[in-house]
């Protein structure tokens, strides 16, 4: 029996639920020469402020057992070069989901490249990272207080059409609190979660891995905790969620659409094995026929 | 890029703590180095390749920490799985009539597949090669077969020029139309400051993907930030603000 893999973001359609995460797939067009981006229910571009950013220091990376600490800092061209080269560039070769993954230090700047992103006609969905740190306020990330996390939702849903996506960060008491802050300030989705706060330290040198000290954690490790938020607020929350964190196979997407999630992201497991996600959506319709499935929408939240 | 499978066809210690390990698997592989997955670690392991042939290539690398240590107990006919076709290597046509070639230590075995490609062109190639002492030099006949000269340098003088690159470098008193240099950042560096002519050198950094699309692995430039693993690993001199 054909399986039904397609799955509806607020009224975008995916013919399958598997999307690289921000930031581990470039602008997707870095890419294109390895496999087919077709194969892909959307893709989350890269991290994008108002201006081009260098980003931190070298060594960014760290590897750990079960995953590794990643400190690019949003190295980015910046929202013009998005809208005008990159997203056209990757229209040329891929007609999925194309979702513009948003990133600011300042109310403003969130909203301007929200307005931005809300006009280029490549992009579906605005997935906004509240994960920055917030120049006003001392520098406290966005989204970990409620309050401010429904600020920056409230302001970029004034100035977008397009579905808004409110990525949480999981570096916080309660996580459901704040998905519930942003549902209420207008977000039309959520994606979560983002890396862990995490560090290294090399022994012999007596000095962190990583040159900014401390980075996101994430891969296959985080896998459980993610699911577990995942799962708290697709049951809190009414609007879709995307659920990304550790995600490496097809049994994890299913795990994680069980929990609550609309569509699944798969982030470190890219830089491992860039042919990761059309490898999970080529094994998802085998294993939902070992499971008896027919349509991935139907088992959304089932637990 | 792709992702293949290649058997470790031999997989031997050629000085203290570096091995050569030669891979057997199909086609041809480009680029600069190939990552290679060590079952039990999280990432890849970016390797240069330092020779290769149709369905072969060859990869000298050094025990530094626990996946290269995994990497040297590994024995011949297991499996590895590999991306190739991954990074911008030396480029043999830059030159335009003598060559000089710069490697210290690790440094040396990317030198040997361009080496060989420059004599494919008729170029004229001298090669200095620098290693801390006698027992440390990997190599060295090798190149002395294939370049018109070859001189080594060892830090503690148990063979050749007592001293670094650049001291052997200076001892020479010759001009060259243009250079490539592999091997630690600070050799790198002085090299490029030392030796007047145009070239190249090849960078390290520690890598996420290797493939380009994580921007783990960038540099500044003169140019605007660079990545280590797609735009380079190897570099032209005027881009690197050194
Ligand atoms: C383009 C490129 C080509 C290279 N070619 C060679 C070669 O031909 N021969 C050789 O001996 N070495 C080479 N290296 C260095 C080699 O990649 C490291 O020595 C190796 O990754 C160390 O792994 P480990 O698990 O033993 O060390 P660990 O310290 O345990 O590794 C921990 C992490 O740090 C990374 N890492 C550690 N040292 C380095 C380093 N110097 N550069 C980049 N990443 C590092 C590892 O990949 C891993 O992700 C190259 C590096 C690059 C970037
Ligand atoms: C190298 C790297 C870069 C990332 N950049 C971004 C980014 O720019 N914006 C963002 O919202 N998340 C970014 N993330 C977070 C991922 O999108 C994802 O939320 C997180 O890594 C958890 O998923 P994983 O465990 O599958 O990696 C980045 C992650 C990695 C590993
Ligand atoms: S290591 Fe990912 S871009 Fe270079």
């Amino acid at each position: 029996m054909v399986k039904d893999l397609s799955v509806d973001l607020c009224g975008v359609h995916l013919k399958n639920p598997v999307i690289p995460a921000s930031g581990t797939f470039g602008f997707g067009l870095e890419l294109s020469d390895a496999f087919d981006l077709n194969l892909l229910g959307g893709i989350s571009l890269k991290g994008t402020t108002r201006e081009a950013r260098y980003g931190n220091p070298t060594p960014r990376i760290a590897e750990c057992e079960g995953g590794m600490i990643n400190s690019v800092g949003l190295q980015n061209p910046g929202i013009d070069v998005l809208v005008d080269e990159k997203v056209p560039a990757l229209r040329r070769v891929y007609g999925g989901c194309v979702i513009a993954n948003i990133s600011g230090f300042s109310l403003d700047e969130y909203r301007e490249c929200c307005e931005k992103a809300d006009a280029c006609k490549g992009i579906d969905i605005i997935e906004v990272n509240i994960s920055c740190p917030n120049v006003h306020n001392g520098g406290m990330a966005f989204g970990t207080s409620a309050d401010s996390a429904a600020g920056v939702t409230a302001a970029v849903k004034s100035v977008c059409r397009k579905p808004v996506f409110i990525k949480l960060s999981p570096n916080v008491t309660d996580i459901v609190s704040i998905a519930r802050a942003c549902e209420d300030a207008g977000a039309d989705g959520l994606s979560l979660v983002n890396t862990f706060l995490g560090m290294r330290i090399d022994i012999a040198r007596r000095r962190p891995v990583i040159a900014n000290k401390m980075g996101g954690f994430s891969g296959k490790a985080v896998f459980p905790v993610a699911l577990r938020m995942v799962y708290q607020v697709a049951h809190a929350c009414r609007i879709p969620v995307m659920g990304c964190g550790g995600v490496a196979s097809a049994s994890d997407v299913i795990e994680m659409m069980m929990a609550g999630a609309t569509a699944v992201q798969v982030g470190a497991e890219n830089l491992r094995n860039p042919y990761a996600c059309p490898e999970i959506a080529e094994a998802l319709p085998h294993l939902m026929e070992e499971l008896g499935i027919n349509s991935l929408k139907e088992i959304i939240g089932t637990v | 890029m792709k992702k293949e499978q290649y058997r470790i066809v031999r997989n031997k210690r050629i000085a203290p703590g570096t091995f050569e390990l030669v891979l057997e698997g199909n086609g041809n592989v480009d680029g600069e180095f190939v990552h290679i997955a060590i079952p039990g670690f999280y990432l890849r392991r970016p390797l240069s390749i330092c020779d290769k042939g149709p369905g072969s290539l060859t990869i000298v690398y050094k025990v530094v920490g626990k996946g290269t240590k995994v990497l040297s107990e590994m024995t011949e006919g297991t499996v590895l799985e590999i991306l190739t076709g991954l990074g911008r290597g030396f480029d043999p046509d830059a030159c335009r009539g003598e060559a000089l070639l710069v490697g210290g230590g690790l440094g040396v075995p990317p030198l040997y597949l361009l080496a060989k490609e420059l004599k494919a062109r008729g170029k004229k190639v001298t090669a200095v090669l620098g290693f801390n002492k006698a027992e440390e030099l990997i190599l060295v006949p090798q190149f002395e077969s294939i370049c018109d000269a070859v001189t080594v340098s060892t830090v503690d003088g148990s063979v050749g020029v007592k001293g670094f690159v650049t001291d052997a470098i200076a001892g020479m008193d010759r001009s060259y139309d243009y250079f490539y240099t592999c091997g630690p950042m600070v050799m790198m560096k002085a090299v490029c400051r030392m030796v007047e002519c145009p070239g190249e050198a090849s960078l390290e950094e520690r890598m996420g993907c290797g493939a380009g699309f994580c921007y783990g692995c960038s540099i500044e430039t003169k140019n605007g930030p660079r990545r280590v693993c797609k735009d380079g690993p190897v570099f032209k001199k005027e881009e690197l603000s050194w």
